[in-house]
C-alpha cells in the first residue's frame, strides 16, 4: 500500500474524500504477517494482526477498515480466532505488556463492504458512467475463503460486479473469477504463477472482457507482471484496482496511478473516451 | 528428509494435534483434488496426502505437494466432511520447518527478482517456506 500498491491507497482516500468518508490511517500499525497463521500450537503469528486491533482499540474507535485482501483475511481470521477461544486471547495478552489487553470487540470489515452498506453503490454520485468498458471482477481467494471471513458467497460473489455495474460498466461473469493465482510461488515457483495467470486471463478474454478489476496488491502483480513471460500466448489485459474505476466514474482528477500498471491501461481507457 | 519426532508418535497423531483437524472423517471424495487450483501439478494429490497420513506413511513429508498448496482454502470451503486440508498441509510444512530446513534462500533469489516483487509477495512466501 505504501510502495508498490500505492494507486492503490492514494485512489482510495480520494473516493473517500469525495463520498464524505472520513478514513483516519492507525498511527503506529505494523504489518499483519500477510497469511494467516494456520497451526493450533502457533500464537506467536498471531501477535502482529492482533496487535493492529489493539492500536484501533486504543484510539476508541471499534471498526478497521482494510484494502488488501491479504490484510482483511488475516485480521478476521485472527480476530474470530481469539473472539472464539477466550484461552488463547488471555495467553495472547498475558505476553504482550507495553500494549493495553485486547477485549475483542473491535469489528474488521474490507472496503467494498463499507461501500455497499454505509454509501449503498446505487448511491454513488458517479459523473462518467464507464459506459462501452466491459470489466470482469477478479475476486482470488482471500476475500472469500475460509467461508467464516466471506464477504460474499464464497463460490459465486457479486459484490464487485454489483459496484462495477453501479459505476456502468458491462460486467461479465466467468469461471476463474474466484480462482486461486498462485499467490506467494511468484516467489519461487514463477511458471506455477504464470500458468494460472494464462488461465485466469484467458477465461475472462474468451469472455470479452476488455479489464479485470481486483483488489489485492499480490493478485495484481501477478496478473500483471506475470503477463510480462506471456506475451506470446496472451494479449494484454489491463488489470485495475476496484477503486480505480471508482475514482474515474467519480470525476476525480488528479493521478490515479494508471501508470503505476504493467499493463497500460491508459490507450483502452483514451479508446473508450473514458480519459483524456 | 524426514524429520524423526519420535518413536511412539504417529504422524497421524502429529497431524491432528498441529491442524487441529479429524483425519479419519475423511472419506476419500476427492472433491478436494477436484477443485485445488493447483492439484494437477502436484505429485500427491491433496485427498492423497490425507490417505499417506491415515496410513502413516511419513514419506509424505518428500512430496513436493505440500510445498505447492498456496493456502487457498477452496478445499476447505468445498469438503463435505469439514476436514480443512489447508491446516493439515500447513501441518505437514511445519513438521519440515521447524527442524530448520528452509525450503527457500533468501541469498538464492536473484537480484532482479528482488528489486520487482512487491513486499507482499516475499513477506507471505517467507511465512510459509522458512522457520
Amino acid at each position: 500500500m505504501k510502495s508498490t500498491a500505492k494507486n492503490f491507497e492514494d485512489t482510495t482516500i480520494e473516493v473517500s474524500k469525495a463520498l464524505g468518508i472520513e478514513l483516519l490511517e492507525l498511527p503506529r500499525w505494523n504489518c499483519c504477517g500477510t497469511v494467516y497463521s494456520l497451526a493450533s500450537d502457533d500464537l506467536i503469528h498471531q501477535l502482529a494482526p492482533i496487535r493492529n486491533l489493539i492500536r484501533v482499540q486504543e484510539m476508541g474507535y471499534d471498526t478497521v477498515t482494510t484494502l488488501c485482501s491479504m490484510c482483511y483475511n488475516t485480521l478476521e481470521q485472527a480476530n474470530q480466532l481469539v473472539k472464539n477461544d477466550p484461552e488463547k486471547l488471555e495467553k495472547m495478552n498475558s505476553f504482550m505488556d507495553s500494549e493495553e489487553d485486547y477485549k475483542g470487540d473491535v469489528t474488521v470489515i474490507h472496503y467494498l463492504t463499507l461501500l455497499k452498506e454505509e454509501i449503498g453503490f446505487e448511491n454513488l454520485p458517479v459523473e462518467h458512467p464507464l459506459t462501452g468498458l466491459t470489466a470482469v471482477p477478479y475476486y482470488g481467494c482471500l476475500l472469500l475463503r475460509p467461508e467464516e471471513v466471506s464477504i460474499d458467497n464464497p463460490e459465486n460473489p457479486t459484490i464487485m460486479a454489483e459496484l462495477l455495474a453501479a459505476l456502468g460498466a458491462h460486467v461479465v461473469d466467468h469461471p476463474y473469477k474466484l480462482e486461486c493465482c498462485g499467490s506467494y510461488h511468484t516467489v519461487d515457483y514463477k511458471e506455477v504463477v504464470c500458468e494460472k495467470t494464462y488461465s485466469i486471463l484467458s477465461s475472462a478474454q474468451n469472455r470479452g472482457a476488455e479489464v479485470v478489476v481486483l483488489s489485492c496488491p499480490l493478485c495484481e502483480f501477478n496478473l500483471d507482471v506475470r503477463q510480462k513471460d506471456l506475451e506470446k500466448e496472451l494479449a494484454p489485459m489491463p488489470i485495475l484496482y476496484f477503486t480505480q474505476l471508482l475514482a474515474l466514474s467519480l470525476g476525480l482528477d488528479g493521478n490515479l496511478g494508471f501508470d503505476s500498471h504493467y499493463v497500460n491501461p491508459e490507450p483502452l481507457l483514451r479508446k473508450k473516451g473514458l480519459l483524456r | 528428509m524426514i524429520p524423526k519426532i519420535s518413536e511412539d508418535t504417529t504422524l497421524l497423531e502429529k497431524v491432528e494435534e498441529l491442524s487441529g483437524e479429524k483425519i479419519y472423517s475423511c472419506h476419500k471424495c476427492g472433491k478436494c483434488s477436484a477443485g485445488c487450483p493447483i492439484g494437477v501439478i502436484m505429485d500427491v494429490r491433496p485427498h492423497q496426502v490425507i490417505e499417506r497420513i491415515q496410513a502413516d506413511d511419513w514419506s509424505v513429508l518428500e512430496c513436493k505437494s505440500i510445498w505447492l498448496c498456496a493456502s487457498c482454502f477452496q478445499c476447505a470451503v468445498r469438503c463435505p466432511k469439514d476436514v480443512d486440508l489447508t491446516k493439515v498441509m500447513e501441518a505437514l510444512r511445519l513438521l519440515i520447518l521447524r527442524t530448520n530446513v528452509d525450503q527457500v534462500q533468501i541469498s538464492e533469489i536473484n537480484k532482479e527478482d528482488l528489486e520487482e516483487l512487491p513486499p507482499v509477495a516475499l513477506v507471505s512466501n517467507f511465512r510459509k517456506s522458512t522457520g
